[in-house]
């Protein structure tokens, strides 16, 4: 086994408040309060251990960062510190003169999410009325000579507008799109028969994203996330659990990927007791699932080991009940019929209504 | 929309704006940070990325590398200096 690489990047979730309520979203159906998030300082002292580390990059995410007002705080120290910083944002809660504050920080680039090519559905999806609020604020992004991404979450009940989604980046003037099949854990797995597509949607979808690549070489750049519940292999799921990313949620707890709490019985240390440095190298979250000696059969003999790094844990637990177990995306894993079964079955029954992302949303009555 | 640059001989590349090239101390190597992608140089890349002024031209830029490389084919420098430009003009990396 190859020597413990440094990070690429950092993840910094700083809060999970958000005004929007996507039934997708990637936060943990519990998620944390104002109370308890790190503060100021905490997490300017996290980013520079992050780029200490080797990390290169920070995307500012959440919730929606945008609600912390020390954010302007944080750009600055991670550009200070060198890190390349990236913003990833619902946009609602900003305007011009805060893109501007945000620009003179040193902030790099913008992802910008939009929930729909159009405001009816982008509004009912997201839960908030935002989708006109957005369209100004990539304005206002572009004016400020930032890079604009546009992130699309696509599933079954906005596939049909994919086309128009990929005509309203050109017309923003994204540089690049992000065009992500919904990922099934957390809030998107609770809803999962409202959004999974059918395969047909799927084939589809792929043969559009293809024919607009082909198009707009050279003028936009299109990232294109496939839900894996009908493919033979496995995604590399950021590109091998604790080997290029980290993640700190809001209240400073350590994670190998943005999902990886909806593992039961995996505990996370956190930077509030530990530094980041000796968290990465030698925390037992991330040290169980790295590199391939944890692998059961068919994965630790197969020849993509390397390549897929076995898929994603997250997933092995949400439809098997055990992260160890091989990703039931592989078609070579006993769990794949299964898998399979569950997406054609929950795509035909066509069920509509979300449990939206709320903060109150799961919890007891009484 | 943009069209699709296409690099050639009289070609006057740059790093598009907001992207950054850095040394990385703890991998010893000279990196390009854009948008949601990070690539690491090699010295051959390195060599090229630095002539990339928005001033130079390729052909320029080919000739300085000859000189500075010497015994390097011509024709070998001039098409991976191309391919390198066109790679990062295609992915947002350059404009000219």
């Amino acid at each position: 086994m190859s020597a413990l690489q440094p990070p690429m990047a950092l993840l910094a979730e700083l809060t999970h408040r958000c005004p929007l309520q996507c039934p997708y979203c990637s936060n943990p159906l519990d998620l944390a309060r104002a109370g308890k998030e790190l503060g100021t300082q905490e997490w300017l002292r996290v980013l520079g251990e992050a780029a200490d580390l080797g990390c290169m990059q920070v995307h500012f995410s959440g919730g929606e960062p945008a609600v912390r007002r020390d954010l302007e705080l944080f750009v600055e120290g991670a550009a200070k510190a060198g890190l390349y910083t990236n913003l990833i944002t619902s946009g609602v809660l900003l305007d011009g003169p805060r893109i501007a504050r945000l620009a003179d920080a040193g902030l790099e680039h913008v992802q910008l999410s939009f929930q729909d090519s159009g405001a009816d559905g982008a509004n009912r999806i997201a839960g908030f009325t935002g989708h006109a609020k957005k369209l100004e604020v990539a304005a206002q992004i572009r004016g400020a000579g930032l890079p604009l991404t546009a992130n699309f979450v696509v599933h079954r009940q906005n596939l049909s507008h994919l086309e128009s989604m990929i005509d309203l980046a050109v017309a923003i003037g994204a540089h690049r799109t992000e065009i992500a099949h919904v990922q099934y854990y957390g809030w998107a797995l609770r809803n999962r028969g409202a959004l999974i597509p059918t395969r047909a949607q799927l084939e589809h979808s792929t043969s559009v994203v293809e024919a607009a690549r082909a198009r707009l070489k050279g003028a936009m750049l299109i990232d294109y996330v496939v839900p894996d519940y009908y493919a033979q292999r496995p995604k590399a799921c950021m590109g091998g659990w604790g080997r290029r990313f980290l993640n700190v949620t809001p209240s400073g707890k350590v994670l190998p990927c943005h999902a990886a709490e909806s593992i039961a019985g995996l505990s996370f240390e956190n930077v509030r007791d530990r530094p980041l440095a000796e968290i990465w190298n030698s925390s037992e979250a991330f040290n169980i699932f790295r590199g391939v000696n944890w692998m059961p059969e068919p994965c630790r003999s197969c020849e993509r080991a390397e390549i897929d790094w076995g898929g994603c844990r997250c997933q092995a637990f949400a439809v098997t009940g055990d992260a160890a177990r091989t990703d039931p995306a592989c078609a070579l894993s006993s769990d794949h019929a299964d898998l399979v079964d569950i997406a054609i079955t929950e795509s035909a029954a066509a069920a509509e209504e979300f449990v939206y992302r709320r903060y109150s949303a799961l919890e007891p009555a009484g | 929309m943009n069209e699709r640059a296409i690099a050639n001989a009289s070609s006057r590349p740059r790093l598009a704006a907001h992207r950054r090239l850095r040394f990385d101390k703890i991998r010893e190597s000279w990196t390009i940070q854009a948008p949601e992608r990070a690539f690491l140089l090699d010295e051959s890349a390195h060599a090229i990325v630095l002539r990339c002024n928005g001033e130079t031209t390729i052909a320029a830029i080919v000739d300085d590398l000859c000189k500075a490389f010497a015994g390097a084919p011509r024709d070998v420098v001039a098409t991976d200096v191309l391919k390198l430009v066109q790679d990062f003009l295609d992915g947002g990396v350059m404009t000219q």
